[in-house]
């Protein structure tokens, strides 16, 4: 009885989670692939290259922010400003043009860097609720915009700005990624393989590798694939997934990470572990800020214009895409794969509907039926362990 | 002293693995008060909890009798209906609301449904008025010293008519003037009629104002007689008169020098300006040795440890050193680096993050030193923390296994394990096997002796005074804050190192 336990990789319950809700995610997609079949498409439209790269497109922005509001939510707190960071952030883009294409940028993201860390401050060094600080951000930031823009809309006026939102990298280059992709796929594969001997761990078995490289490198070939059939993979979505992987490699491989799950999870546990909570939080807001600035690029970009209430409600997308990939409110719960699944099946929901010409106050019952009915449906399982 | 008005016999409580209460016998009498002592984990809250309904019937074995006829309690309201107020060490009243308010909270006087505050108000002050307290029954409750707010408490109590008020361990908080003014007005509530139980560690002050006195051990009931036919050399001896168990290995550590010295560690209550938690306490711990620190709840045990620990936020003054070399630590990184190892009492709210796996508890304190300073190394971690699962023999199916899955004894066993991973020369335990099974104490015994074995410095806390005399070298106790004795362990028999934590000085 006595039995020593002996480490395997197993499968763990955040991991059946995030099974559930790709599952879910398939589910969505085969009902409106179906519900789009008509005597022109035999096979339906939603999953077709053109509608399916709409769709990724749509999403990016708030994928992006997904990922930021993921740390900030993992941590223990909450930004509700982001929607009003992007308006102030894609503004002051707009405005600047007239510096160059790089200052531009390189001003909206710094913009949101500047305000998270002020927020972070507020909330982790003056102790001020991240709820309040962040409601008194969305007001004060969105005023800000006012003031600076008049109200008026600024369009954008330079092409590559522009391109940014709009355009597609060349379908060669896909190839090019997608082979550095599979390299990148078997590469880590050998590496954890030797490092598991070298620690003297139980290696994987071979059927388990090959699993591991081949399932995501096919799913990353037939994307770009896909995406090269309807012109290249949008350029939005080449970010959206930068963002991702830096994200998921931030929350999972780095101590920063590790420091805010046990943040969220345990701040007693955590301070008494040595974690300098106050840091840690500060530096959560700063890339949520840093995300946002990138956000608004790619939403003006898209748009074409900055309007200055531009970015409304995406605070409240974020967070539902996070809520509804698992991520607990509470803090210490949560994945930047389950946050990015998350604003993948909101925007399926709204592309699907629109697709079908549901009408608008129908598409919103049923955005906020799902958000509610995903949480439910995570607590039924939790309780039931 | 009146007739007899509860009686609790043969009184029987078990949880999972422990045996609480077996078979107390208990009385109380109209206008007295009874005396209810014992160490921590005899039994005593469990008794009352079973009182007040909070464990409803059949959850325990026995019968409580009042005025009588039997009653089976169904919950806490119930037991408050036929009469019997617990006061808690932890206050419940609501801060902002005035004393009023609280005192007939969910009570309040209405007319038509809505409060009738000029009768609350009157009510209130007659009630105030009868105890002769000069306390204005508007003032909310946050402005009153934790005194006050006591016999607020009562008050309350007495309002609901109350005829058997429960005090556990009423004196805790207070300043020797407020104990003064509380005993009185218990006399006076005992000229009353009111039947009164009284719980504390503080045997003056028991002796000051009880009747009778029961003493428990163990979940049994080791005798009740009349205060005046007992001394507090005759209670420590009925509370203690264990032998020291069996389960502690013999050990002999051979020490070496001193590596860790703590000087004038001074610690205020953050709730109370001016009260001190601990009081100027200065100690050291050498190479190999187990240091036990014993002392009753409220000692200062556990804010002497988070003082030096750099995690006590009210900590005043402290010297510290390690190997000789005056260090200072600012917060639990400092100490971690210097060092210092802390596992920390109530390990589910100090010690785990339930929701992650045992090997992410494992590694967090020494997460840099195991993994790297930026990058984690996953692969690196489990090898360490398979590593420490073996040597602990943490029973679960694998280092990726939910901590708050586990039991108590693995869940310690993984704390323990965290601390042992950031490669301490000092190790603090807090009430390391408080909550778990005998099998899994044992092991902890065995792994505490192996680590002095091995030349690990260790601070032990534990309100178990049989753990702290069986594994430790050396026995410093506290009182109030201050250090009343020390002892080597030949000299540590459990009479005098009670009689120090009940607060009677050792003579120089």
């Amino acid at each position: 009885m006595n039995q020593p336990i002996s480490g395997r990789l197993k499968l763990r319950t955040s991991a059946l989670r995030a099974y559930t809700m790709l599952a879910a995610l398939i589910v969505i997609w085969l009902f409106f692939q179906w519900a789009t079949i008509d005597q022109y498409h035999p096979f339906g439209l939603f999953l077709g290259p053109v509608n399916f790269s709409k769709l990724l497109q749509q999403m990016a922005v708030t994928g992006v922010l997904a990922v930021g509001m993921l740390m900030v939510i993992v941590s223990g707190n909450i930004d509700l400003s982001i929607g009003a960071v992007v308006g102030l952030a894609g503004g002051i883009a707009a405005l600047t043009q007239g510096w160059g294409l790089v200052p531009c940028l390189a001003f909206a993201i710094l913009v949101g860097l500047v305000i998270g860390a002020f927020q972070g401050a507020l909330v982790a060094y003056f102790n001020i609720p991240a709820f309040i600080v962040t409601l008194g951000g969305l007001e004060s930031w969105r005023g800000v915009i006012l003031k600076l823009t008049k109200g008026a809309t600024i369009p954008v006026e330079l092409p590559f700005f522009r391109s940014l939102g709009r355009d597609f990298i060349d379908p060669r280059i896909g190839f090019v990624l997608a082979a550095l992709g599979v390299a990148g796929i078997v590469w880590t594969n050998i590496r954890r393989r030797r490092a598991r001997q070298r620690h003297g761990l139980t290696p994987l078995t071979a059927g388990a590798i090959v699993a591991r490289i081949a399932i995501p490198s096919l799913v990353l070939i037939a994307f770009i694939f896909l995406m090269n059939k309807a012109g290249g993979v949008p350029i939005p979505v080449i970010f959206l997934l930068a963002v991702a992987l830096a994200g998921a490699f931030l929350t999972a491989n780095t101590t920063f990470g590790r420091y805010l799950y046990a943040i969220g999870g345990n701040p007693d546990a955590a301070r008494l572990s040595g974690i300098n909570l106050k840091r840690y939080v500060l530096a959560a807001f700063c890339v949520m800020g840093a995300l946002a600035g990138l956000a608004s690029i790619l939403h003006t970009a898209r748009v074409g214009s900055a309007s200055p209430d531009a970015g409304t409600l995406m605070e409240l997308d974020a967070i539902a895409s996070c809520v509804i990939g698992g991520t607990s409110l509470m803090g210490g719960r949560g994945t930047v794969f389950g946050a990015v699944l998350g604003a993948l099946i909101l925007a399926s929901l709204d592309n699907g509907m629109s697709l079908l010409n549901v009408e608008n106050w129908a598409q919103y019952v049923v955005k906020g039926g799902v958000l509610v009915a995903a949480v439910g449906f995570d607590m039924f399982g939790r309780r039931k362990t | 002293m009146g007739s007899e008005l509860l009686a609790m016999k043969h009184i029987t409580k078990s949880f999972p693995g422990v045996k609480a209460l077996d078979g107390v016998s208990f009385d109380l009498n109209q206008g007295e008060i009874h005396a209810l002592v014992g160490e921590n984990g005899a039994g005593k809250s469990t008794l009352i909890k079973i009182l007040a309904g909070v464990y409803p019937h059949p959850q325990y074995g026995g019968q409580i009798i009042l005025d009588g006829s039997e009653r089976r309690f169904a919950n806490v309201r119930d037991a408050e209906n036929a009469g019997i107020a617990i006061i808690f060490q932890e206050l419940s009243l609501v801060k902002e609301l005035s004393v009023a308010e609280n005192i007939f909270l969910g009570r309040e006087p209405r007319r038509l449904g809505v409060i009738n505050w000029s009768a609350l108000y009157s009510r209130a002050e007659k009630l105030l008025q009868d105890l002769h307290l000069s306390i204005d029954s508007r003032a909310p409750v946050q402005n009153l010293g934790i005194g006050q707010q006591q016999l607020v408490e009562i008050a309350k109590a007495l309002s609901q008519e109350a005829r058997i008020l429960v005090l556990d361990e009423p004196t805790a908080a207070l300043t020797e003037a407020e104990v003064e003014t509380l005993f009185e007005i218990l006399r006076k509530l005992r000229e009353r009629g009111v039947a009164m139980i009284y719980i504390s560690h503080k045997l003056d002050e028991v002796f000051q104002i009880s009747n009778r006195i029961t003493v428990l051990r163990d979940g049994q009931s080791i005798g009740t007689e009349p205060t005046s036919s007992l001394d507090e050399a005759r209670v420590i001896s009925k509370m203690v008169g264990r032998e020291v168990d069996q389960i502690f290995p013999e050990a002999k550590h051979p020490h070496g020098e001193a590596v860790f010295e703590a000087r004038n560690i001074t610690v205020e209550d953050p709730t109370v300006p001016g009260k001190l938690l601990v009081d100027s306490v200065s100690f050291f711990a050498r190479k190999g040795e187990v240091l036990g620190i014993a002392g009753l709840m409220g000692s200062g045990r556990s804010e002497l440890l988070m003082a030096i620990f750099g995690a006590h936020p009210a900590r005043k003054s402290a010297e510290i050193s390690i190997e000789g070399k005056q260090i200072q630590i600012a917060n639990p990184y400092d100490a971690i680096k210097h060092g210092i190892g802390f596992v920390t009492e109530d390990r589910k709210r100090y010690g785990l993050i339930l929701d992650q796996t045992i090997l992410k508890n494992m590694t967090l304190a020494g997460l840099r030193r195991l993994s790297g300073r930026f990058f984690t190394d996953e692969d690196a971690e489990a090898a360490a923390g398979e590593r420490a699962a073996r040597d602990l023999r943490i029973k679960a199916p694998s280092v990726y296994t939910e901590t708050g899955t586990l039991s108590g004894g693995n869940q310690q066993k993984v704390v323990l394990a965290k601390w042992l991973l950031t490669n301490p020369r000092v190790l603090f335990l807090d009430e390391p096997t408080r909550g778990i099974d005998v099998g899994a104490k044992q092991e902890i015994y065995h792994e505490i002796n192996r680590l002095a074995a091995e030349g690990l410095a260790i601070v032990l806390v534990s309100s178990e005074l049989p753990e702290v005399l069986g594994l430790s070298d050396r026995v410093i106790v506290l009182h109030e804050g201050r250090v009343t004795g020390e002892f080597k362990r030949e000299e540590a028999t459990p009479e005098a190192v009670m009689s120090c934590a009940t607060g009677r000085r050792l003579a120089a």
